[in-house]
């Protein structure tokens, strides 16, 4: 070929980055879940939560706590069956065909893509937050800044455990039905790990309990409940006997580090399979 | 000089092997029409070539080292898909893309949209999977031919095409004579003036590679008669259009084509072959002669 090869064009990150925004924000899945998240909070206000008390909790601290436990059922299920579905829609419309054709490498297209759906994920959920931040100030609560931020920081671990997850699923699976499939599994396994269920499979199994333990703390999900739960229970009393060897092990603050860490690095984890097998795969 | 060589390239699905050890060379300049029934494996061809999918055997633009999927290489190739994929970003979006990410020239844009018979002021703010069939086929061939490349690889690209954005789709090919082109369509005399090779595939492999330009010189005629089994009003019409004479029972034509629109004509006669009951073609030098 006659060409020059340095200057040649091609697509950058940004530019990736900013074709998923657009692309994303005329889909359907989009506007429902944002629909739902801002709808929810909304529906929370309304319902004056804020006003109701809970182990001594009122006020901003009370509409914070529920909205992100009704979050952690909706955001998981939600993100990782939209990811790995669309992403497997977009191989099986031709999608992929036409725009990998255009100079754009690999590690562009992936994390582009996944940069902006991570984007995407959050804005909901944080001008949420923002809205309850704003409704808390208008009737004179006080706002707890540092629950709202840690709030956010453990939907952003949670949402990035989940996008990384559905990336994985949506490079593996060949088909949309298979991609769906897979991820209504994982979301019903880890759902099922949850700690009520886990306390059961220890007393009828009778498992040690430090592998118990290990399978809780290894769910990002459960890491994700109890964390949302030790900000306003310290002594985890609402956990039981399990509180004791969290406790002792990690203590409050290094439990919430761990619950933030260990998610997100699970969620890149995951991100980081993914692409190398869409990298060595048939792309189309 | 050699602008793609390709040595010895399958592709498996499961154990099926859709290209079969296919050696092939593809030198500046070629203008290849890729011919073959479904499934003969042409779209896996250009989806080997443009890095889509694993493969063993290997594919070489120029001198580059081979690599599965070389993003220089890809921006010296410009692609339209036989079917155009349902894209929910606006085609301004799409356009500015194409500009940013893939060297496609603002003005060659403009000039050739408008030309398509596509306004893009008109649909800019349209998501284009909401356009028509039609108008999605003239955006794509735009951005192809907009851009600066080396290869232009068109699978099926007139398909959705009125016959009027056909026609300068075919003037504008024909205007790019510095580009390559591989050619994918199922309608050889649509696009035989562009072309001067043609290469068939057949289950994988290929089982007919001829340089059309060395033996269709341009100034030779080709004479033609031409026996039908029975009469066929629009055949005669479509035969008149050509120059050819015909007999009062109208089932015998007489004539003459220039030797460069053999492949053109022939296009035409495969779509009555069941009515032919004699073809000659004799080649001559001067028309008339």
């Amino acid at each position: 070929m006659n060409s020059a090869h340095s200057g040649a064009p091609r697509a950058s990150l940004g530019l990736m980055m900013r074709l998923e925004l657009t692309e994303s924000l005329r889909s359907r899945w989009f506007h429902f879940y944002a629909l739902v998240l801002i709808g929810l909070m909304l529906l929370l206000i309304l319902t004056g939560v804020s006003e109701s008390r809970v182990l001594g909790f009122t006020g901003l601290s009370r509409l914070l706590v529920t909205y992100i436990q009704i979050a952690m059922a909706v955001l998981p299920l939600f993100i990782i069956v939209v990811t790995a579905r669309s992403m497997v829609g977009d191989r099986e419309a031709g999608n992929l065909e036409y725009m990998l054709a255009f100079p754009v490498g690999l590690a562009a297209w992936f994390w582009g893509r996944f940069l902006a759906r991570l984007l995407l994920i959050l804005a909901p959920v944080l001008l949420a937050l923002a809205l309850a931040a704003a409704y808390g100030a208008v009737k004179g609560h006080e706002i707890p800044w540092s629950h709202v931020g840690l709030y956010s920081g453990l939907v952003a671990a949670l949402a990035t455990c989940f996008l990384g997850l559905g990336f994985l699923l949506s490079a593996i699976s060949r088909s949309t039905e298979v991609a769906l499939g897979a991820s209504l599994l994982i979301w019903l396994l880890l759902v099922a790990l949850l700690d009520l269920l886990l306390l059961s499979i220890l007393i009828k199994a009778q498992m040690p309990p430090d592998m118990v333990i290990g399978v809780a703390l290894a769910n990002p999900l459960q890491s994700f409940r109890t964390a949302s739960m030790i900000l306003f229970d310290p002594q985890l009393i609402l956990l039981g006997p399990a509180s004791y060897v969290i406790l002792d092990f990690f203590g409050v603050t290094g439990y919430v580090v761990w619950a933030l860490t260990y998610p997100s690095a699970l969620g890149l984890g995951f991100a980081g399979l993914g692409y190398i097998r869409f990298k060595r795969g048939d792309l189309v | 000089m050699g602008l793609i060589d390709i040595k010895g390239l399958t592709k498996r699905f499961e154990k099926r092997a859709v290209l079969d050890e296919l050696t092939l060379a593809i030198n500046a300049g070629d203008r290849i029409a890729l011919i073959g029934s479904n499934g003969a494996g042409k779209t896996t061809l250009f989806r080997c070539l443009l890095g889509q999918y694993r493969y063993q055997g290997s594919v070489q633009f120029g001198d580059d080292k081979a690599a599965r999927r070389d993003v220089s290489a890809l921006s010296r190739i410009s692609f339209v898909p036989q079917l155009p994929p349902p894209l929910r970003m606006s085609v301004g979006e799409l356009l500015s893309f194409a500009e940013r990410g893939a060297g496609a020239s603002r003005d060659a844009l403009c000039d050739i949209s408008s030309r398509m018979g596509i306004e893009l002021e008109e649909v800019r703010r349209q998501p284009f999977y909401r356009l028509s069939g039609g108008q999605k086929q003239k955006i794509l061939v735009t951005i192809a031919l907009a851009r600066q490349v080396d290869l232009m690889i068109f699978d099926e690209p007139a398909a959705n095409l009125d016959p009027a954005a056909r026609a300068v789709f075919i003037d504008l090919l024909a205007a790019r004579k510095e580009t390559s082109m591989l050619i994918a369509s199922h309608r050889l005399e649509e696009v035989a003036p562009l072309v001067n090779r043609v290469i068939e595939l057949d289950r994988g492999t290929v089982v007919l590679d001829d340089s059309v330009i060395d033996r269709l010189k341009a100034g030779a005629y080709r004479r033609c008669r031409i026996e039908l089994a029975e009469a066929h009003p629009t055949f005669g019409d479509a035969l008149a259009g050509w120059g050819f004479s015909a007999d009062q029972a109208a089932r015998s034509f007489e004539g003459q084509i220039p030797s460069g629109d053999t492949l053109r004509f022939l296009g035409l006669l495969s779509r009555y072959a069941s009515l032919i009951e004699h073809l000659s073609l004799v080649s001559h030098d001067e028309k008339g002669s």
